[in-house]
């Protein structure tokens, strides 16, 4: 993560070295994911496209761009344009603004017109997404609307239906219900952003005049960084985990010192409020499914201490690991990242004191490590760093706090154990493993987004796809759920096949490291034959395209019998298998079909 | 502030903003006449030049700053 691009950055910097910024990102051997994003605009969209390329390329995203003719996104979607339609997106952003409202209402309007004027704005915009979402099956992501700089009723224009204000807030409302309605569907809030920036600032009449700038360019960074965090969240790139201090950072003062006694921590004094609050904000994004962890220098007995402090909203239990000791803290979150099975680039470290800081972002680069130094500033700036931006937050997300637990629940058991094959068998495991279904799509399309160590070809769909290939016969799709005695884990395997002729080729085959080593693999294959078998397939060709986080899995094929057939430079190979010579490999887990 | 130093800074600005190291440019350069220069890259000089001169410019200083001594005698204007 470089760092001028992280927040809260130096937007006059950006601007100004963007060209030199690109460069040094685009010299970084990276294995890009390229994604095709077509840019629609009801204004100048230029520097935009520019900054937000920034941003991607540091997430690890080569975008290709698209960008419609000036002004002209609403007759390039509802006309077909060619040029559009032969770009194929894989996302499109909408770029509009209050600008491009063409129906405004006056003083004059009785409130039937001014509901007339709001249904066919807002139609005018729904028309233009349900023909591109008919077309592309793609995620569409749309801006809502600024307020406007001037209040021509003063304060009811905000209450009042002749009110620019309402209107505006009106219309973004029918925005919002199509959102909540249709998932593939991004609202990107600026009404909230101009205001956050400053709507006089944001709104400098100078820009529209001079460039048809809906907003003014020092605020573009903070416009891209906001859309780059909601494309993130949907191709899975967010954080999702903390690693936290405790002194100072959890609460006020030095527990080793001031003993529990002696630490701020609750309502009756300020500082202790802030603590608190923080401690709260913690809560809350643990219930959406981040993971927390600890890693403080402090003797175990002094954290647990802290802890279970009366005040303390937060628990030992709410934690999935808790480090402390006197090691170096980049050595031990590098554990942490291990033990909860992310990539370090999933991490967030939020530590107080800047030369802990320091370490860990030179020796772990891939870790956010945002400058926090007021306890009053820590959540606005996690928050406004767009860490945990969700695209989707399923039943998983929030039950996965509880998956760890049962996980090392797990690893407890193991240990009664001297036969690894004694420990699965008394596991009592019970998978599923079906065909897509509608309640699973979105469980499907985030794992396939999110898994990347077992992972065999990495390809990545998008909600709609998942349907479709549902719906295609020419497919084989499999989902398998696996639970035990200890708990649920939910959804976690995917298979995608498809089938040309008597072959079938293994498109995506992937399983969430929560169950590595369990077997949940040779059951899905059995499944897999089965199909296969009902199918008169006699062949399955395998593919593993290797990336920096599966290799893993770059001999899984041969593990299950498959032959090599082909291997290239880069060390991509395709396998096969002959359907025939199949024999059962799972042996300790129940199949429910 | 004298002129000289202005034009320093402002050519450090196009340096920044073009990428290009080799640039220069003098009291007589015509804005339009800088490899890669369009009404785009303007925007960018002009909010660059906003933040490091802290000065503020107004539609009509833009669309009269059309040359780099304009430029500087707006600037020298500014900072008295």
């Amino acid at each position: 993560m470089t760092t001028e691009l992280s927040y809260p950055f130096d937007s006059e910097y950006i601007i100004r070295k963007k060209r030199s910024i690109r460069k040094n990102l685009l010299s970084q051997n990276r294995k890009w994911i390229e994604k095709r994003i077509a840019i629609l605009g009801g204004s100048t969209t230029t520097d935009i496209k520019d900054i937000l390329e920034l941003f991607l390329l540091d997430a690890g995203i080569k975008p290709v761009f698209y960008e419609s003719e000036f002004g002209k996104y609403w007759e390039e979607v509802i006309f077909d344009n060619s040029r559009l339609c032969d770009f194929k997106p894989d996302l499109i952003f909408i770029h509009t603004s209050r600008h491009n409202l063409t129906f405004l209402p006056s003083i004059t309007n009785s409130e039937d017109e001014i509901t007339l004027m709001l249904e066919r704005q807002y139609k005018h915009f729904e028309q233009m997404w349900n023909h591109l979402s008919d077309k592309y099956h793609c995620p569409i992501i749309q801006n809502n609307m600024e307020k406007p700089y001037y209040r021509l009723l003063g304060n009811k224009d905000v209450s009042d239906i002749h009110g620019h204000t309402n209107f505006i807030n009106r219309l973004n409302a029918k925005f919002y219900e199509y959102a909540q309605a249709h998932e593939n569907f991004f609202i990107h809030d600026i009404d909230y952003l101009s205001s956050q920036y400053g709507l006089d600032e944001w709104q400098n009449p100078l820009y529209w005049y001079m460039y048809k700038y809906s907003l003014c360019v020092p605020a573009i960074p903070l416009f891209a960084y906001s859309l780059s965090s909601i494309i993130k969240a949907i191709y899975g790139l967010n954080k999702k985990a903390i690693v936290l201090d405790l002194d100072n950072t959890l609460w006020g003062g030095v527990i080793g010192d001031d003993g529990v006694e002696g630490i701020q921590l609750g309502p009756e004094l300020p500082m202790g409020q802030a603590y608190s609050d923080f401690q709260n904000y913690l809560l809350q994004l643990k219930k959406m499914g981040i993971v927390l962890n600890i890693c403080s220098k402090n003797d175990m007995e002094n954290a647990i201490a802290g802890l279970n402090h009366p005040d303390s909203s937060l628990s030992p239990e709410d934690f999935a690991c808790i480090i402390a000791n006197w090691e170096n803290k980049d050595e031990n979150i590098k554990h942490i990242a291990q033990r909860i099975n992310l990539g370090l680039d999933s991490l967030v470290f939020i530590d107080d004191n800047p030369a802990e800081r320091e370490i860990v972002r030179r020796n772990l680069p891939d870790v956010a490590v945002p400058q926090i130094q007021k306890i009053e500033d820590y959540i606005r700036i996690i928050d406004h760093s767009r860490f945990f931006e969700a695209a989707l937050i399923t039943q998983d997300d929030i039950n996965r706090n509880e998956m760890y637990k049962a996980n090392f629940e797990r690893e407890e058991f193991l240990r009664n154990f001297s036969s690894y094959d004694d420990y699965l068998k008394s596991l009592e495991m019970v998978a599923t493993i079906r065909g897509f279904e509608p309640i699973y799509f979105d469980r499907i399309a985030q794992l396939c987004n999110k898994t990347n160590q077992f992972n065999l070809t990495t390809k990545r769909y998008s909600v709609a796809e998942i349907k479709e290939i549902a719906e295609n016969d020419n497919y084989i799709h499999l989902y398998g759920t696996l639970q035990d005695k200890f708990g649920d884990n939910g959804l976690i395997g995917v298979i995608i096949g498809e089938k040309i002729k008597d072959e079938l080729h293994i498109q995506l085959w992937l399983m969430s490291c929560r169950v590595f080593r369990r077997n949940m693999e040779y059951a899905m294959f059995d499944r897999l034959i089965e199909e296969c078998l009902l199918r008169k397939i006699k062949y399955i060709h395998g593919y593993y395209y290797p990336t920096l986080k599966n290799r893993m899995v770059r001999d899984f094929y041969a593990s299950i019998g498959f032959q090599k057939i082909r291997e290239d430079d880069s060390g991509n190979t395709e396998w096969l298998f002959k359907v025939q010579e199949h024999t059962r490999l799972n042996e300790f887990i129940k199949v429910n079909r | 502030m004298n002129r000289i130093e202005i034009l320093e800074k402002i050519n450090h600005i196009l340096k920044d903003v073009f990428d290009d190291d080799s640039l220069v440019v003098t009291e007589s350069t015509e804005l339009s006449d800088i490899e890669g220069w369009d009404s785009i890259a303007q925007i960018t000089i002009i909010a660059t030049i906003e933040k490091e001169f802290n000065v503020r410019f107004r539609l009509e200083d833009i669309l009269e700053t059309k040359s780099i001594n304009k430029l500087i005698d707006f600037i020298e204007k500014e900072l008295k």
